[in-house]
């Protein structure tokens, strides 16, 4: 089968590539690109770990080819932190709050909660439960990750969050 | 897991799409969203040679007002179906359901038209669409034609549709306004198909149904239609008497594969369970 050139942009440097049609997103990102940051865990659409950015909507990188993202602007964990390597308000969040034990499921977590907090700046504990009930977590029991998306959305709406990790 | 090879197509109009999908006939799959058919592929489930993407098909996007229909292109997301003003104010049992599809992730990329063309008897849409009276516009070889949605579903995973079909939009008669609705879903966690679920629509007066359209979701091969349990209810107050006997009607016409959701018996009782709950919903919901 003969190779698609692709051309988009990865967490803000545009990349041309050759693939083949049938490969994965994930596997685009992760041994194309070197950018392990997104995770295979299911590989079915289900748990979230492979959740990357794509044109302002959090989709499953292990269910879409790369192909499909010619043209498209990605951002994975990788493109979170500033240049300067100082954290994203989530990551801070996530480690003050302890949003993380394994961390396997985190950077899809993150990349969620991204888009989450930029469709809904201020969602309540239902909007953000219901907002991430595509990521799984197999060991925070998601309370401190929901805290600390709530730490997020208030240090980004200016008032910071008063409450402490569990 | 790796999907097998194919040749990859992104066609920019529907006449174009049609043409690739004529040409290669059983060979070729048309991808929209792709959450019911990549999983497939990774399965070798599906194994399509020519893959045909609709994603560059502009014609395909988009939620309009048509007279008294509402047409929603069918490459329209069921995020953008939550998102949508029109509908939420004409047909808002469409926002109810689609919050009840797979995961936030999987909605921003899932499609209408995949939903209802795939033939998957978990789809949630397809039973909606028969309540509704929705009917598919599909293009084909032999120009455009419209399936009534009542008619379309003839097995698992398999439509009307002929190879070299497509599906392009689907049309939905706007309910009355003051009409009552609900979906009502049973699933055993976030993201799962229905155990069973049931989608009604009805239209109340001085305290009566005047009318009412029930659809049922994955307790058979196909989405079903429960005509004879709507015809029950016409008329009635919906007391308790009436809507057990609606209830056996639609439980009647339930055939569910026994799967891990449950046996045959235990999702024809959900299904009726399902049903009474959205009667109940749909009633107050309506204006009497």
């Amino acid at each position: 089968m003969p190779k698609s050139q692709i051309s988009l942009t990865v967490n803000g440097k545009t990349v041309e590539a050759l693939v083949e049609p049938r490969t994965l997103l994930i596997h685009f990102l992760r041994e194309q690109l070197m950018l392990t940051g997104p995770h295979i865990g299911c590989e079915t659409s289900h748990c979230g770990a492979c959740t990357v950015d794509l044109d302002g909507k959090s989709v499953k990188s292990c269910t879409v080819f790369a192909v499909q993202a010619s043209g498209a602007d990605i951002r994975t964990i990788e493109g979170m932190a500033a240049a300067d390597g100082s954290l994203h308000v989530l990551q801070e969040a996530f480690r003050e709050m302890h949003g993380l034990q394994c961390g396997f499921c985190t950077p899809g977590m993150i990349t969620r909660a991204y888009r989450l907090l930029q469709e809904n700046p201020n969602p309540t504990e239902d909007d953000i439960r219901t907002g991430i009930s595509g990521n799984l977590c197999r060991c925070t029991g998601y309370q401190n990750i929901v805290k600390a998306i709530q730490y997020a959305a208030a240090k980004m709406s200016g008032v910071p969050l008063q409450e402490a990790a569990e | 897991m790796i999907p097998g090879s194919f040749d990859y197509h992104r066609p920019k109009s529907v006449q174009e799409a049609v043409g690739l999908l004529t040409q290669y006939g059983d060979n070729g799959r048309a991808l929209a969203g792709g959450h019911s058919l990549i999983p497939m592929m990774k399965l070798r489930l599906a194994t399509p040679a020519h893959l045909v993407d609709l994603a560059g098909i502009a014609d395909l996007k988009g939620i309009r007002a048509d007279g008294g229909d509402i047409v929603i292109g069918a490459m329209t997301t069921q995020h953008e179906l939550i998102g949508s003003d029109l509908l939420a104010g004409k047909v808002p049992l469409l926002r109810e359901t689609s919050r009840l599809i797979a995961d936030p992730q999987v909605r921003y990329v899932g499609t209408l038209g995949g939903n209802v063309a795939n033939g998957d008897p978990g789809n949630d849409m397809p039973a909606l669409m028969m309540c509704l009276g929705a009917t598919y516009q599909v293009a084909g070889k032999g120009g455009e034609r419209r399936i009534p949605a009542r008619q379309f579903y003839h097995g698992a995973y398999f439509t009307a549709l002929e190879p070299g079909d497509l599906l392009t939009a689907v049309r939905i008669p706007v309910p009355p306004a003051g009409h009552g609705f609900a979906y009502e879903k049973l699933k055993r966690k976030v993201g799962d198909y229905a155990t069973a679920a049931a989608a009604v629509v009805l239209t109340m007066s001085g305290g009566r149904v005047a009318t009412c359209s029930i659809g049922l979701t994955n307790v058979a091969e196909t989405p079903l239609w429960a005509e004879d349990a709507a015809r029950i209810l016409a008329g009635s107050a919906l007391d308790a008497a009436t809507v057990k006997k609606a209830v056996a009607a639609a439980e009647a016409i339930c055939s569910p594969a026994s799967d891990r959701r449950g046996t045959p018996d235990y999702r024809t009782k959900m299904a009726g369970v399902m049903l009474t709950r959205a009667l109940a919903r749909a009633k107050s919901r309506a204006a009497s």
